[in-house]
């Protein structure tokens, strides 16, 4: 009997595992893409809640899921084409432009939410994601259930890590993404446009982002909540960094986040002691800081990050 | 087609115009929204200036908003001069808030009390701030990154706090015990919120306008921004003035938080910062790093969120247009900048 608990309480833990680094995962692809281009996206927090937002709205007022999914990636290219704009097409400083895109976005999230919903006591709530059990897969003992009874977006999480590293190591494409991100002015003369490719990786980085937003608020809460993002973007950024810019170390960056938030909601739960829960929720931002302080030394970052780049001036 | 070219010289005029412009471009776009919510867009507008800025009780009530961000606004200023990026002013006012409120609950004569407070609170947002800047010159870890998580770090710590041995216990609120009475800052005004430390913001602008102008330090702190290699050059230890700004700017965000508890709260609770650290952000963008200038921009973002809430009450517009008046400026402000460097030229599709 104490083994079948055991066995239950390893499953739930690796399905909570894989759960929490879902959206982890999406937005640490979606920053790496844009940050390879040499762009920092510093509006991913603002711009995961606004698609959070946008896709349950849409969900909430079609019954959609899909359609849900769909407005919540648009929203984030839409998002994503801004930042661009200001920091790409006019050359403005990334770090105040992301700041300045994530206190819009949440701004306009939250102004048009309580437009929409109004003020209510009870946030209103949809019937999100069901777990889609993957046939045969899902009978492997442990990995099984844990993995492959996930929702349908997970299973989108764990196919973008391969997807985002073929195209980013192997299609021309992928190449122009890192030329810009490193050198732009070679990949201006190999005939590579900087400002179009820099503008299509922040666009497919706010459409990563956009399903972040969409797994928290669709498949996560199944409600729009205003803490329903709360620091996951900054994480995200970080993530990157630990991750050295490397789909394959980001998305293990973001397993390994999600292993520390997971066991930090066990330890929680299990009431350890007088320990304060806060003392647990802060866990997750002071272990990515220290990851960042041993990582950093030989973290080498696109050489052309937060660098505008202008033609004319050479 | 269009395209910018570098200017050789910018008007004065057109440095002082350009905030009121982008201003005025964010009153536009952001009318787009009102409309959406089906309110006229002249009479919200109204609304929100007459509520901030329209009769002598408005106009203190929107100072009591400015002060908080007149100090994160001078935080962000100094700090961003420098190039260090503090973007945790926000876990920086948190921490001074806490700190002066702990001072603050023991007996002592008033006038001390409030000094040790304002002591406590520098200090512990000055403590805050170090540790991006140390990580920075020590491990080279992005201060924007770190300083960013170290708000949600301190934020947790606030309400392990409030939740648990600062608990109240007889009503089981999340807030922390209240300040002693004789540490309450006094009120300038009678029948006004108008306390003590909004002059003190006041008075610290220029202090540090003439810190960052005409001291030494400020020299450091504005050649270490420009052009750290010169500086080095310069024999100026570029790691050593990173420190002494995140101190400064840390201290003048914790300042921030001590204003909160003695002049307006009179204890720390979870919302005692509707994000007046990320608000120092735009501020001081406005105010286009100038020390002077972020007194008008506190004031401006000031009203505009004292104005909306009561906008809100008139006309059902959501009060969450405030914060998006917050972004748009900022943004707004940056394309505008633009323009002091770069000019826009025509020029002709045969060329």
């Amino acid at each position: 009997m104490s083994v079948v608990f055991e066995q239950i309480f390893q499953v739930g833990f690796l399905a909570a595992i894989i759960r929490i680094a879902t959206p982890l995962a999406f937005a640490t692809l979606g920053e790496m893409f844009s940050e390879r281009a040499g762009v920092l996206n510093l509006g991913i927090e603002g711009i995961m809640l606004l698609c959070a937002m946008t896709g349950f709205t849409a969900t909430s007022l079609s019954g959609s899921l899909w359609l849900g999914v769909l407005v919540a990636v648009l929203t984030g290219m839409l998002m994503g084409a801004l930042h661009a704009l200001f920091t790409v097409a006019l050359g403005l400083s990334q770090h105040v432009c992301g700041i300045g895109v994530t206190l819009f976005s949440s701004g306009l999230a939250y102004f048009l939410y309580r437009l929409i919903f109004g003020q209510q006591s009870v946030p209103p709530s949809i019937k999100g994601f069901q777990t889609l059990p993957i046939p045969v897969l899902s009978d492997i003992p442990v990995l099984g259930p844990a993995v492959f009874n996930q929702f349908a977006l997970v299973y989108m999480a764990i196919l973008a890590i391969p997807l985002a590293a073929f195209v980013l190591y192997r299609t021309p494409w992928g190449l122009s993404v890192r030329m810009v991100g490193e050198n732009p002015r070679a990949a201006d003369s190999a005939g590579v446009s900087v400002i179009a490719t820099r503008f299509q990786a922040v666009i497919l980085g706010g459409a990563l982002m956009g399903l972040a937003g969409a797994f928290l608020s669709m498949a996560q809460f199944n409600a729009f909540t205003f803490g329903v993002v709360s620091g996951r973007g900054w994480v995200a950024i970080a993530l990157v960094v630990f991750g050295r810019w490397d789909p394959w170390r980001s998305a293990g960056a973001a397993l390994l986040f999600a292993f520390v938030d997971a066991l930090q909601l066990r330890m929680q739960a299990s009431g350890l002691g007088h320990i304060p829960y806060e003392a647990f929720l802060m866990l997750p931002f002071i272990f990515t800081i220290v990851a960042m302080a041993v990582m950093s030394r030989n973290a080498v970052a696109p050489s052309a990050l937060l660098k505008p780049f202008r033609r004319e001036e050479r | 087609m269009f395209r910018l070219e570098v200017r050789t010289s910018t008007p004065t005029w057109f440095n002082l115009a350009l905030p009121l412009v982008a201003i005025a471009a964010t009153l536009v776009l952001c009318s787009g929204l009102i409309a959406l919510a089906g309110a006229g867009v002249l009479e919200s507008y109204g609304v929100m200036f007459t509520a901030s800025l329209g009769d002598s009780y408005a106009i203190t009530e929107t100072l009591v908003r400015a002060a908080p961000m007149i100090f994160t606004g001078l935080a962000v200023a100094v700090a961003f001069r420098a190039k260090f990026w503090n973007i945790g002013a926000e876990g920086q006012l948190l921490a001074g808030a806490v700190a002066s409120c702990f001072v603050g609950a023991i007996p002592m004569p008033g006038p001390l009390a409030m000094l040790l407070m304002a002591v406590a609170g520098a200090a512990a947002g000055a403590v805050v701030a170090l540790v991006p800047a140390t990580l920075r010159v020590k491990f080279k870890v992005d201060d924007v990154v770190s300083s960013l998580l170290l708000n949600s770090v301190i934020y947790y710590a606030l309400m392990a706090l409030i939740e648990g041995p600062w608990k109240d216990s007889f009503s089981g609120y999340p807030i922390s015990p209240p300040i002693e009475d004789s540490a309450n800052f006094p009120v300038l005004i009678e029948g006004t919120r108008l306390h003590l430390g909004v002059i003190v913001a006041l008075i610290a602008a220029p202090l540090i306008w003439f810190l960052i102008a005409r001291t030494t330090l400020g020299f450091r702190i504005r050649v270490t921004g420009e052009n750290p290699e010169a500086a080095r050059y310069g024999g100026i230890h570029v790691e050593r003035v990173l420190l002494s700004t995140a101190l400064l700017s840390g201290a003048l965000a914790g300042l921030a938080g001590v204003g909160e508890v003695g002049g307006v709260h009179f204890q720390v609770m979870s919302d005692i910062s509707p994000g007046y650290g990320y608000s120092g952000i735009v501020v001081a963008m406005l105010a286009r790093l100038n020390p002077l200038g972020v007194v008008p921009a506190a004031i401006f973002l000031a009203a505009v969120m004292t104005g909306a809430e009561a906008m809100s009450r008139a006309t059902g517009v959501p009060a969450f247009l405030s914060d998006v008046i917050q972004g748009t400026a900022l943004l707004a402000m940056l394309v505008a900048l633009l323009f002091t460097a770069y000019r826009i030229r025509r020029v002709g599709a045969a060329s």
